[in-house]
Parts: C-alpha cells; structure tokens; sequence
C-alpha cells in the first residue's frame, strides 16, 4: 500500500469503486498469493489476522466460495466460525433481521455472507457493526468474484486498457457477470455480453447498457477476434421456467465449443466461475484444456479473499 | 375563523383572494400566503380494519387523511375478511362515523373473498353505501368474470376500479423491469404488464358500457390507451399516484431526487443517493422510468388523467425490514402527498389549478358525487418540515421519503364544517385588529 490507505467498512459490490481501490486489491493480492504457492515456504499461513474472528454466514449452498473465504482466512491465523442455514430463513419462519442479530452477537469482526436475495448483503451490512464482505446475493454481486477474475486475466493478459472480453451465457442471473462488469471495465476493458434473449437483462439488449459494455445476440460475432471469454453457469431451472426451449440447443447456440474458442484471438483465455455443467455451457475439452485458466481462478480466487480481509481488517474504519 | 387574505381554490382550480369564515368561531386569522382548498378526495387508500390492524386502523388512517389534507377517503376492500358482503361495508361505514376522522367511502370488493372466482353481490353492496368495486391488490385475471362485473356495475350504477396487471408477465417481479432492475439484479415487473390488462378493460368497458376506473396507472403507453378510450367516448377513467409523479425507479438503485430537481454538482452532475434496495421504494405498479413520470404530468395536463390518488398503502415494520423480494408493496402516502404535489407544481411540473382539480372534482365526478361544501383545508404552502416516519400519524411509517424536507403542510382540515384537524401554528397567526386594516 503506497500512500493509499483503505477506507471501505464493507465490500458489497465494486460498482462505486474507483479504479484506485480496484488496484489496491489487486497489489494487495500480489503478496499474498506467494503465501499460497511459494514452494519455498513450509508454512502457509501468515499471523496478519491473528486473534481476529471471520463469520462465514452462507445462508444458500455454495461448497467452493464457503471453502476459499475458509481457507483465505485461515492462511491469514483468522478464528473461523461456520453459519451455514438449508433453505431460506423466510422458509423456516426466521427473518434476516433475526439472523442478523444472532450473528452481530457473535461477535466476528468480519461477516462473509452468501444469500439468495439480492440486496441481502447491503440490508445485513446496514444492521450490524461488522464489517460484511458480499460472497454472492441474488443476482447483484459476488465482488472477490470480480476482482479474482481481474486479477487472473490481469495476469494472463496483462494491462487489461483496450481489451476486448466475453461474458457469455445467462447474464440476467448472475451476480458474477454484474461484478465482472464493474471491475473489469474501470481497469480498461471492454465488455461483449453475449446469450439468449430471454437471459440478458431487456434494459441491456435495448441500448441502456453499463459503460464499456456492448451485446451481441450471437457468440460466434461475439468471439471473434476477443481477447478472453467468461463462461457462466447455466442453472437447470432457466428451461423449466420457459427461458430457454432446450439444453440442447442453448449448447449449440451459446456453449464453449472447441471451434468457438478458436474463434478468438490467439492463446485467448477461458475462464468459468463454476461449478460448471460441462457439455452445456462449455465442452469439456475447453474446460480442461489448455487455454482454461479455471484451476487457476480457484488458487487466485483464494489470494484475492485473503487480500479482501487483511483490508477490511487494517482499515481504519474496522480495527 | 376569519382567514384574512387567503388565496381560495374551487374544485374547478380557479383562484380568488379575499376572506374566508372556517371551522367556525370569528377569530381573525392572518392568512396572507395560505392556501384553501376544497377537500381533498382520495379515491385509494388503504385503511386495513379489519385483519390487518397492526398496519392501520380505520381511526388512524382517517385521521392520517386529514392530517394530509383529505377530507374524503375510498377504502380498499383488501382486508381480511375482504369487504364483500354488506354487513361488512356497514360494518366499515359504522366505525369511520365513530372515527370522526375524514369521510371514509367504502370500495367493496368485486369477487368473493378477492380470490377472482365468484362474483360478490354487486347490487346490494351498492345498496349498503359501497360507492365502487374493485379487488385492488389484485387484478380480476378472468376475462370473462371481469366483464360480468363490469355488466353488474352497471346495473348498480357503479364504476369498477381495476389493478390492471396481467400476472403472467409480472410474475415474481418486484420493481419496474429497466436499466436500474438490471443493475441490481432484481426481477423485473415489464410495463407491458400494466398495458396489456389496460387494453383488456377498456376493450370490456367498449364492450358493456361500464364505467371502467383505471387504478394507479404509471406508464405512457397505458395513459395512450386511455386516452383513445376517452376519444372514443367510453366511460373510462383513471388515476395516477403522488409516488408514480415524483419517483422514479432509479430510488430502488438509492436515488433520493424528485424528478423534477436537478442533479448535483458539475462535471458530472451527481444524483443524490441513499442505500439502495430500499424496501420503501418496493410498490405495485413499481416505480417506473422518468420518461414514464413525464407522461403521467401530460396526461394530468391534457385531462386523461381524472384523478391523482395515494395508493396509501401502510405496512408494519415486519413486512418491510425484509429482503427486497420478500417485502411487501406498498407506500404510505396519505401525509406526504400533497406537499410533494405542491413541489412539484412550484417547479412547473403542472399548473396548481389542475393538480387542485385532480385532487377534487376529479375523483369525485369518478365516484358520482361532489365535494362536499363545507370539507375545506388550510394549507401553508410555504412551511417546510422535515418527514420522520415516527411521527407519521398512520401505522404505516412506510414511506421512502423519512428524513427528507418537504415543504406545504396542512394546517386546517374541516368536515361538514367542524374543523376536525387542527395545526397548532394556524391561532399562532392571529391578526391584530390593527394589522388587518
């Protein structure tokens, strides 16, 4: 951190980030990384959030975003505390607030929360005297998402000024392409969406579109040429709801094949938030071969986590 | 009280100056700068009793009108049990007497228990004093229950208000479908919702000869129906919400300007914002787009639109300190009303006159009545104050509006010539003999 210092309390979305705190995560990102993957280090763990207590509240499943803030906060000697509910807590008859409560009790220092409803973290962040990192609410925002995804393209690519990226699948519900949006277009690059009609938001299709950000109805147009492409998860539920006629045919029109890959520029990168349905947002081969950039999302993802709680922890406004 | 120099409104909008005898007594009242009007008639609030008495209760809710300048409320059967017997409407008409609060009229429902299947009885709920039909709340998704309705109505010579939204489409949305839905990653409610049920009634009201009263419509091409529909002589009328003329969806995203105030600041200018997702913007039809406000203000010009209304719509703390998709609709407006409507005249968004008349005559020549001549309100169109939910005089402290300065405020409301609301402020301005000269 140079001459900067971190002034957030919470990290709910990236969409009013400057791109100054987008940098400063990324570098902070940088020297954490090597905690994770440097093979001259026995102990992988740093004692920067020592006797500190992180809550992991995941109030819908999520396996793999649960164990990265884990394991993030563990290589940072964090006290973890696991909250995880089945269901909504409307189902079982308890409100957010309630939940709120119990868990401002608690007493963690930091709140990792993961919820179905979009608007969850701003609601829960507003209630309590934690600071609260957004795992993923609704379709709003998954920002350590976003930034990881910056910070692997970053590393890929390098200097992301004028770079031409794909997001393809089912835009309207995911959180992961909203906050793909808003960092990777304050870092530079320019944003192609490209699925289904009825699965990219209508405001977006009609030329109300974030800055930086353009559609393309069709993936080949939208591949060509591009620098790198995020694949999003396709949930089953999209064709029950009558979005989508079949699987199939969204495999065909809008899947990551081998030949669309080849569509893009050179050595462009692929890469997916996961867990991936293989076959029918993306093939197999592309998932695992050698332009997949997924593996590595997953160790980054970790890095950025870490990067994310060392702020929030150092910031004034927290500690 | 003799209000001395006060600028008088009839229900037509036209103005005079000069002196005013109100809510009896001979005191005399500097009124130089104040406001009397006709009393206003809301043709859609919310009053809750009976079921829902944790919201509202006819009490506070009459009261809440006059605190708001209305003198007349029409109250919307969505209770529990649903107004739709004429015990029930006995029932409301008993305790709004006992309130002595505004008049409050009572809406009874169109289908038993709301729930769209049956018809309720029509006629006798005309006969027991229900001034109107409507299942607010819900539209009448059966296109062919709905136009028996509409042929009962009429032969109770009765206007039917519908919530017109076709459900298909709304679905599970919670806020206007458009660029500020897609940000925040909220299901959208389309505007072709409204407008497809739009077409539908009016197609029906050709098709009966009813009197068909669109309820809160917030979108353009809905008031272009509406608007042919009037050409064309049908008997259609419709109102729009104080909300739908100030706010735009963007106060979902966290905006706090009215749309006729300007952004802050150069280079860009800024909207001033709050938190997004908050659940007091959450109303249906939702908050719609600026273009769409826009057109609600041309078609109160141009007299398409006949009423604007509140759609005051309280709610318990439970039912809206919730996530967004799991709050419930609804704005409390009864007290707010009025002073944003003033506002919004001051920056020339309409002419006083007409907003006057939509607040009047209006929705009175809806409901086939007049306003009654001694309903009279004093307002102070100049007295800023600043919203705090807790000292809302409904339940409903709902509102999306907590914290903000507005400025016109009731300081008189008179029922039947007994001034029923009083401000403490108004015998602060009694004239000297002298001064009166």
């Amino acid at each position: 951190m140079i001459g900067q210092a971190w002034t957030r309390r919470h990290v709910l979305a990236t969409d009013d980030w400057s791109r100054a705190e987008i940098e400063m995560v990324l570098e902070q990102t940088d020297v954490m990384l090597p905690v994770l993957t440097d093979p001259n280090r026995t102990v992988r763990r740093t004692p920067a959030l020592r006797g500190r207590t992180v809550v992991l509240f995941f109030a819908e499943a999520s396996t793999r975003t649960r164990v990265s803030f884990e394991l993030a906060a563990k290589a940072l000697s964090a006290d973890v505390v696991n909250v995880t509910t089945a269901g909504s807590s409307v189902e079982k008859g308890e409100s957010l607030f309630d939940t709120v409560r119990t868990l401002e009790a608690l007493g963690g220092e930091i709140l990792v929360m993961r919820h179905a409803a979009s608007g969850a973290a701003q609601f829960v962040a507003d209630r309590v005297t934690s600071a609260v990192i957004n795992a993923g609410d609704g379709w709003h925002a998954h920002p350590t998402q976003g930034l990881l995804d910056a910070f692997t393209l970053r590393s890929q690519l390098g200097d992301l000024a004028g770079k031409r990226i794909v997001i393809l699948g089912d835009v309207l519900h995911s959180r992961v392409a909203r906050s793909d949006i808003h960092t990777l277009v304050p870092l530079g690059a320019r944003i192609t969406l490209s699925g289904p009609p009825t699965l990219v938001p209508v405001a977006w299709r009609c030329g109300q579109l974030p800055e930086g950000v353009v559609y393309e109805p069709d993936a080949d147009r939208a591949l060509a040429g591009a620098d790198a492409v995020i694949a999003l998860r396709l949930q089953r539920e999209r064709q029950e709801s009558g979005l989508l006629p079949s699987l199939r045919e969204y495999a065909r029109a809008w899947g990551l094949s081998e030949e669309r890959v080849a569509l893009m520029r050179q050595g462009a990168p692929v890469l997916h938030p996961g867990p991936m349905n293989e076959g029918i947002e993306i093939a197999a081969s592309v998932a695992h071969g050698s332009r997949s950039l997924i593996e590595r999302q997953v160790t980054n993802g970790v890095a950025v986590r870490m990067a994310v709680l060392w702020l929030l922890a150092s910031s004034p406004v927290t500690a | 009280m003799i209000l001395q120099g006060i600028t008088r409104f009839d229900e037509q909008g036209r103005t005079t100056t000069g002196d005013a005898r109100v809510g009896g007594g001979a005191e005399p009242i500097d009124a130089r700068g104040l406001l009397l009007l006709p009393g206003l008639v809301d043709l859609h609030a919310h009053l809750r009793e009976p079921g829902f008495e944790d919201a509202e209760t006819v009490a506070t809710g009459a009261l809440a009108a006059l605190r708001g300048g209305f003198t007349t409320v029409c109250a919307m059967a969505n209770t529990e049990p649903a107004i739709d017997s004429p015990g029930l409407v006995a029932e409301l008409i008993a305790r709004a007497d006992r309130a002595r609060g505004a008049r409050v009229l009572p809406v009874a429902a169109i289908t038993r228990g709301r729930k769209g299947k049956e018809l309720a009885d029509l006629v006798e709920l005309a006969a027991a004093g229900a001034v109107a039909f409507s299942d607010d709340g819900d539209p009448v998704d059966d296109a062919r229950l709905f136009r028996s309705a509409l042929e009962y109505a009429r032969a109770a010579d009765r206007p039917v208000f519908e919530h017109a939204q076709d459900r298909a489409l709304s679905a599970r949305g919670v806020m206007h479908e458009g660029a500020a839905s897609a940000a925040l990653g909220l299901p959208g409610i389309p505007a072709a919702a409204e407008e497809a049920a739009v077409a539908r009634d009016i197609a029906l009201a050709r098709l009966t000869g009813a009197r068909l009263h669109l309820q809160h419509v917030s979108t353009a091409a809905s008031l272009e129906h509406v608007r042919a529909a009037k050409a064309d002589g049908l008997a259609v009328t419709c109102e729009v919400t104080s909300h739908h003329l100030a706010l735009t969806d963007d106060w979902v995203a966290g905006s706090r300007r009215f749309v006729w105030e300007p952004m802050r600041g150069a280079s860009p200018p800024q909207t001033p914002r709050g938190a997004p997702y908050d659940t007091n913007t959450k109303v249906n039809p939702p908050l719609r787009g600026e273009a769409d406000v826009r057109a609600l203000w041309a078609g109160l010009a141009d007299g398409t639109v006949d009423a604007i209304a509140t759609d005051h719509a309280p709610h318990p703390s439970v039912r809206k300190d919730v996530e967004y998709a799991e709050a419930a609709f609804g704005i409390s407006g009864l007290e707010t009303a009025l002073a944003v409507l003033l506002m919004a005249a001051d920056a020339e968004m309409g002419e006083l006159g007409t907003i006057v008349r939509a607040l009047t005559s209006g929705p009175a020549r809806v409901i086939g009545q007049d306003v009654p001549t001694d309903d009279l309100v004093v307002v102070d169109p100049r007295m800023e104050w600043t919203v705090s939910a807790g000292a809302l005089v409904s339940k409903g402290k709902n509102t999306p509006l907590s914290g903000r300065v507005l400025r016109g405020r009731v300081l008189m409301a008179t029922v039947g010539g007994e001034a029923r609301y009083t401000d403490g402020s108004l015998k602060g301005r009694r004239a000297e003999a002298t001064a009166s000269r």
